[in-house]
């Protein structure tokens, strides 16, 4: 067995783990070993006490309602918004519109992107993007006639910078990337992704959605001009997330979808729409998520994003090493800033096979493409199996794993 | 041996293990020994789809026996489809019709796949017996 004190940092993870009651489960007879937190992270009781509270006690519509319990509700929900204000430092509460999800926060900009581009113009993304980040802007380009370009990446899961700095040109209107690959861990550059596109005047969008459970951003300090995450990846609950726009950007931008809520004031002959963020905020939104979600940002700050991080490298560094003493086991993204996911194969071995036999032996991993077939298509597999973690998995979890890949490939091979 | 007696065996043969890794150590094994696909059968229209591993079947006619042969990239899947084709190949069309496939719930088959998973051996009995349908049409 290994020795305990090989992390260093002095992070109390048996107490933090004791926040989290699906870690106690057993999975197929075996103890969890929950290794898919890049897909989805787990929830702290302290967020499962916000939801039953909430549903307990003032469950009710906001921003309309006269009654005490909408007044309350609208008033968690408004705390909520300044919690995500302060947490990404942003300048007014009114430039973070709740969204479903990443996924949501994107499509919102990029179809109130299409009447302000025209045939020729170019958009640029990132050549490790997941879908949800490839898509849109594909249809984007349908719809106005403008080309998609790609900035390419090397063998290690890097994009490359210079071939980045050739594509920027005066018909760049828009630049997409993300803070971290979801499928390969790498920690994109986007300050210095941010800072050119701005030389040309393109506006940017970083997809959050896998960095914001390991880095804490300044979102004036990176001047970026859109930043989306999902609550439910930080620890909060599905189905909610955030979209951060600059106040220029969400005062130009179309709404995206018509309903109650997004409305000054309506007559058959015209409809004005409400000052931010509620014109992005058709319908009745996802009140408890909201809440939870300012719970779960709470939840990780008191813990210290900071301990997270250097816990989690360290978690991470031990895993590589150890990983790497299997056999024909490959690491595929091995950037020299990554964070928190592992992506490999075994030389003869399906992933999906050894995803299978690593349930039977309780360890939750994903495998396949992870929603990103361009990097899968770069490095001609099929997929991978990939482990990613969070600041609740031990060094013994990472033992299980490595125990369990090494039962794999004997079973396989 | 009729289908039935060969889906009895199979059932047998599965409920001599003690838990399920023994038995995906088995189907490995049985992967192993899947009759394997001639590679120029190895195309698109082979592929069964549904199946998030690539599986390929072939089927032609022995007399008036259908002979499946096949593939996959992913070793459990060639278990899964060797178990199939234990099962249904070198049958008359028609028994393959009319068989039906209780044996997959008996030994537990499809609770312990993945969804995705189960749905590609759904697809996959479905494949062998279209195939079945389509050769018996033929022979008619």
């Amino acid at each position: 067995m290994t020795d305990r004190s090989i992390l260093t940092n002095k992070f109390d993870v048996d107490t933090i783990r004791k926040d989290f009651p699906i870690l106690n489960r057993e999975v197929n007879g075996q103890p969890l070993v929950y290794l898919d937190n890049a897909a989805t992270s787990q929830t702290p009781q302290q967020v499962i006490d916000v939801i039953v509270d909430y549903y307990h006690r003032y469950n009710a519509n906001i921003h309309r309602g006269v009654h005490t319990l909408s007044q309350e509700a609208t008033d968690a929900y408004e705390v909520a918004r300044q919690k995500i204000q302060k947490h990404f430092n942003i300048a007014h509460s009114y430039e973070v519109i709740f969204t479903s999800g990443t996924t949501h926060g994107i499509n919102l900009v990029a179809t109130g992107f299409t009447s302000f581009l025209k045939n020729g113009d170019e958009v640029i993304v990132s050549a490790m993007e997941h879908h949800s980040n490839i898509v849109p802007w594909q249809m984007l380009c349908e719809r106005t006639g403008a080309q998609l370009k790609v900035i390419p990446m090397n063998l290690d899961g890097e994009l490359i910078m210079e071939e980045y700095h050739k594509l920027l040109n005066e018909r760049t209107k828009l630049v997409f990337c993300n803070h971290v690959s979801n499928a390969l861990g790498t920690i994109n550059p986007i300050e210095e992704i941010i800072d050119a596109a701005h030389k040309v005047d393109a506006a940017v969008l970083i997809d959050g959605a896998q960095a914001a459970a390991h880095i804490k951003p300044d979102l004036q300090a990176l001047d970026v001009d859109f930043y989306t995450v999902s609550a439910h990846k930080m620890c909060g609950p599905t189905g909610v997330g955030m979209l951060y726009g600059k106040e220029k950007w969400l005062n130009k931008l179309p709404p995206y979808q018509g309903g109650g809520e997004m409305i000054a004031e309506v007559t058959f002959e015209k409809t004005t729409y409400a000052d931010l963020p509620h014109k992005f905020e058709a319908g009745t939104p996802n009140i408890c998520g909201g809440i939870a979600f300012g719970a779960a940002l709470d939840y990780m700050n008191h813990i210290g994003f900071e301990a997270i991080a250097q816990y989690e490298e360290e978690l991470m560094q031990y895993a590589t090493k150890q990983l790497l003493t299997i056999e024909g086991l490959r690491i595929y993204g091995t950037a020299k800033h990554k964070t928190s996911v592992i992506s490999f194969n075994i030389d003869g071995a399906h992933p999906y096979d050894i995803g299978t036999i690593l349930d039977k032996l309780g360890i939750a991993v994903r495998t396949g493409h992870h929603c990103a077939q361009p990097i899968m298509d770069f490095y001609k597999i099929p997929g991978t199996v990939r482990a990613s973690f969070s600041f609740y998995n031990t060094q013994e979890e990472v033992d299980a794993l490595v125990k369990g890949v090494k039962r794999a490939r004997n079973m396989l091979l | 041996m009729t289908i039935q007696e060969i889906q009895n065996d199979i059932v047998d043969e599965f409920s001599m293990f003690d838990d399920w890794m023994q038995r995906y150590e088995y189907m490995i094994e049985l992967g192993k020994s899947l009759p394997l696909i001639d590679d120029q059968y190895k195309t698109d229209d082979n592929l069964i789809k549904g199946c998030q591993s690539k599986v390929w079947v072939h089927a032609e006619l022995d007399g008036d026996r259908l002979v499946f042969t096949a593939d996959s990239d992913a070793i459990i899947t060639k278990g899964i489809i060797a178990i199939l084709i234990r099962a249904f190949s070198n049958q008359k069309p028609q028994d393959i019709i009319d068989a039906d496939t209780d044996f997959i719930d008996e030994i537990g088959l499809k609770e312990h796949l993945s969804p995705t998973r189960a749905n590609g051996l759904v697809s996959m009995i479905k494949q062998l017996k279209l195939y079945a349908v389509a050769y018996q049409t033929q022979l008619n």
